[in-house]
């Protein structure tokens, strides 16, 4: 998995923009109506590149409250419900694959 | 240990001064994060997968049960009550949040702890043998110089803002424990055969995309030009360090393409013109230094104490652990202790809150308040009476910190890989875990003798792969995780790179082709002494390469 | 872009000349490293101080023979992370000795102040003007140095051995 940051903008299938909060790092989203969220559920969906890079633009604007916007892949469940696209994402929205040493 | 002055505690106050107040522009939206990325990489502050991570030096790996404590309370204060202990002296921590890491950082500093320059195209924390001071193989203690470099290296003038990362490692024993080969500057103290202790000083050592062994560039340097010699090969390398190409940016690099001859041409030019100034070593300089360096007083004590000889044959879980985990000691009736960090199915080199605390009070009972942290992720009590070790072991057993499989095949290094890091291809530690399952026969481990799997997520290299015996890399394949083996590398004063076995593997292969490698190797080796880096080199890879591949 | 000297934003008096413009008379100019090399001896006759600018990839060796005869020299931060103008004014202002000034152009922000004027930077062409005013403030954060160069301060392996002679300092001088 190449590091997205360094990816072209190809759009095969559903994505979504995220990023890490400014302030503490949590893994967040960009949402329709332009904001971040940590709710992948609550995610702006494109599956068009031009969309992408709308929402990509919008996001990367906004450099005070997230760090290094990007697209991930995501899927859509029959329900509708948006999932993360890949392994990383998905460590991304549920943490390390092993249980935490301190908990 | 080296004791702080005033100096020395100023220059940190105003360095968390300074970077409170770089966060604070950052927070309001004064600095971009391009400009900001590379203040708080020169603070040793990432930003991983899901948040920050904050890595703190140890410098040449020697902590007083006081910072430690600290470090816990960094983990409970801060992050998720554990840190994760680094292949270079240093201590991360995973979960920490940017507006919270001033504070952490002035607490740390209340200890004489700093987490300057452990990231960055800086010079990075030195690092040093594990044993410096302790070892009854070395002539020296090598931290004095890794402090002298530690001073002269930190806020740089002309230094923090290099092609790349830049790191040194200094030994001063035959037994090479520091990886100095593979280091941008690899530093060697050794008597010469006029009789005089100097520096042999090797260059362009290092892993990564392209790995290369570091070759000498000066077989001897008297130590009073150890940093007006070491100030030329950096303003050498700060001019024409590749820049172009974040892959080409290495020291070693610029080494290879120009040659190391000529490299030593150019360093010995610069280095005229500047051995006789400022940074010439006053001998007094050195003893001031050598001064705030506190050693334990020790007792006059024999070797075997009949309290040692009777737990030895009292219990044998003792033994087995006496016997991998017990080093020998300069001084008789002593004796270097390692606390292996890899118990069976944990993340390697992860240390909970708790487990600190715990150290920290074992240290101050038996090894003179002071704690080492080696390369191999592992922690070390280098000061502990030999009376003592049977009492130290029940206490370190109840905290599962007594498996004795130091330097065995189940003393996995592992960089974080996938679970954590931005650039990782794969996932590294569920791979160790997996490995320290199937290898947690110890009568096996220790059947099989000295014999380390290294384990990277990608090809920065951070897990060492490229000088395990075995060594695994995280690749990708058509986005699924995907690992390459490797055979026969070592990181000692015979430093070899591994070979490449064969095509990459799925994750789920992995640890059946270790255990097929393992096997073919207990068969294969002409006696059991035979290391396993050793019968590659005798056998070549044909004979495990049929083996893994035949069967899938 | 504001210019920064001894601590204060001041009037920039020199002209950048580019590439093949004419050299005005009576007025203190910044040449290109080229047209210095190219055109020393005439450039010598003018009444007016003359600085270079000079490419961080050129050896300082190579602009040696004429700093005798020139008021300036322009190093040049292309990104803020390329660093090699610090080796090149350490060498201007240790090994060459040079006397004139040292301006620090191109990405020069608040952070490497410090730094660059350790290095031998006396003149700064500062991209932000807000850093420019936080200059005396950024240039005295720290009050200890490890590194000795031509800047001055006392550094600290020497610090501790004047301490001997008096023992009882509490705290590190400021400069
Ligand atoms: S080797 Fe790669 S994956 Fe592992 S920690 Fe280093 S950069 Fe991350």
């Amino acid at each position: 998995m190449t590091s997205p940051l360094q990816q072209k903008l190809k759009v095969h299938g559903p994505v979504v923009i995220t990023a890490n909060r400014l302030g503490d790092g949590a893994v967040v989203y960009w949402t329709a109506a332009g904001a971040w969220t940590t709710d992948i559920a609550a995610a702006a969906v494109a599956t068009a590149s031009a969309r992408a890079k709308q929402l990509l633009a919008a996001a990367t604007a906004d450099f005070v409250h997230a760090v290094d916007p990007y697209v991930a892949p995501v899927e859509l469940s029959p329900d509708r419900r948006v999932l993360p696209g890949n392994l990383r994402e998905q460590i991304r929205v549920s943490g390390p694959t092993f249980s935490l040493p301190g908990a | 240990m080296y004791r702080y002055d005033e100096f020395d505690q100023q220059l940190i106050d105003e360095r968390v001064a300074e970077f409170r107040d770089q966060v604070r522009r950052r927070l309001s939206g004064e600095l971009t994060e391009d400009e900001f990325k590379l203040l708080r990489l020169l603070n040793g502050v990432y930003l991983q997968l899901h948040a920050y991570m904050l890595r703190i030096a140890i410098p040449y790996g020697t902590l007083s049960s006081e910072q430690l404590r600290m470090l816990a309370h960094v983990a409970r204060r801060y992050d998720k009550n554990y840190g994760h202990f680094t292949t270079r002296q240093n201590i991360q921590f995973n979960w920490i949040k940017l507006e919270e890491i001033p504070d952490t950082i002035a607490d740390l500093a209340g200890a004489h702890l700093h987490a300057m320059q452990t990231s960055g195209n800086s010079i990075r924390n030195i690092t040093t043998d594990h044993w410096a001071g302790v070892a009854p193989d070395e002539i020296e203690d090598p931290r004095i110089w890794a402090e002298i470099l530690r001073q002269w290296s930190t806020l740089h003038p002309e230094f923090t803002f290099l092609p790349r990362k830049f790191k040194i490692a200094i030994t001063a024993a035959k037994h090479d424990r520091a990886a100095v080969k593979i280091h941008d500057i690899g530093l060697r103290l050794y008597r010469n055969g006029a009789g005089e202790v100097g520096f042999e000083v090797m260059v362009g050592g290092g892993l990564g995309r392209t790995p290369f062994v570091g070759k000498t560039i000066r077989p001897f340097l008297p130590k009073r030009d150890f940093l007006s010699y070491l100030e030329a090969i950096l303003r050498v390398y700060n001019q024409f360090g590749r820049r172009d190409n974040i892959y080409k940016a290495r020291i070693k690099i610029l080494v290879h393409e120009i040659g190391a001859e000529s490299f030593a041409k150019e360093v010995e030019a610069e280095w005229q013109s500047i051995k006789d100034g400022a940074l010439a070593l006053d001998p007094a300089v050195v003893e001031e230094i050598k001064s705030r360096f506190r050693y334990p007083v020790y007792e006059s004590l024999v070797d075997e104490p009949a309290e040692l000889k009777a737990a030895l044959k009292a219990e044998p879980r003792f033994k087995a652990w006496f016997n991998n985990s017990v080093s020998r000691h300069k001084r008789p009736g002593y004796a270097i202790v390692t606390l292996s960090l890899k118990p069976a199915g944990a993340p390697p080199g992860d240390c909970t809150a708790e487990q600190m605390d715990a150290i920290a009070d074992l240290a101050d009972r038996y090894s003179g308040s002071e704690i080492r942290v080696g390369h191999d992720q592992n922690l070390v009590l280098p000061h502990v009476r030999q009376r003592d070790l049977a009492a130290l072991w029940r206490a370190l057993d109840a905290i599962g910190l007594a498996t004795p499989n130091v330097g065995l095949v189940s003393d996995i290094i592992a960089c974080p890989g996938l679970d954590y890091c931005a650039l990782a291809n794969a996932r590294s530690i569920p791979v160790a875990q997996e490995l320290t399952k199937r290898f947690r026969d110890l009568g096996l481990a220790a059947d099989l003798g000295y014999l380390h799997i290294n384990i990277s997520g990608c090809i920065n290299a951070c897990g060492h792969h490229h000088v395990g015996d075995i060594g695994i890399l995280g690749v990708e394949k058509n986005g699924e995780e995907y690992y390459q083996l490797s055979l026969g590398g070592r990181a000692d004063e015979h430093a070899e790179l591994g070979a490449l076995l064969g095509p990459a593997m799925p994750y789920a292969e992995v640890a059946d082709s270790v255990e097929d490698v393992v096997a073919a190797y207990l068969e294969l080796r002409e006696r059991p002494a035979e290391l396993f880096a050793e019968t590659v080199k005798r056998i070549g890879l044909e004979p495990f390469k049929e083996r893994v591949y035949a069967a899938r | 872009m504001r210019l920064v000297k001894g601590g204060r934003v001041v009037e920039d008096r020199f002209v950048r000349v580019l590439d093949e413009a004419p050299v005005p008379d009576g007025v203190p100019v910044i040449v290109p490293a080229a047209r210095l090399l190219a055109d020393a001896a005439e450039l010598v006759r003018r009444e007016a101080p003359t600085g270079v600018l000079w490419p961080n990839d050129r050896r300082i060796a190579e602009l040696a023979p004429h700093l005798d005869r020139l008021a300036l020299v322009a190093l040049v931060f292309p990104h803020f992370k390329d660093g090699r103008a610090y080796s090149q004014a350490r060498q201007l202002r240790e090994r060459y000795c040079f006397g004139g000034e040292l301006r620090a152009t191109g990405h020069v922000l608040r952070d490497q102040f410090l730094f660059m004027q350790r290095a031998g930077f006396d003149c700064f062409e500062v991209k932000k003007d807000a850093d420019a005013e936080a200059f005396i403030e950024a240039t005295r954060r720290f009050s200890v140095f490890y590194q000795p160069t031509a800047d001055g301060r006392t550094v600290a392996l020497r610090a501790r051995l004047a301490r001997a002679i008096a023992p009882r300092r509490e705290r590190a001088p400021a400069r």
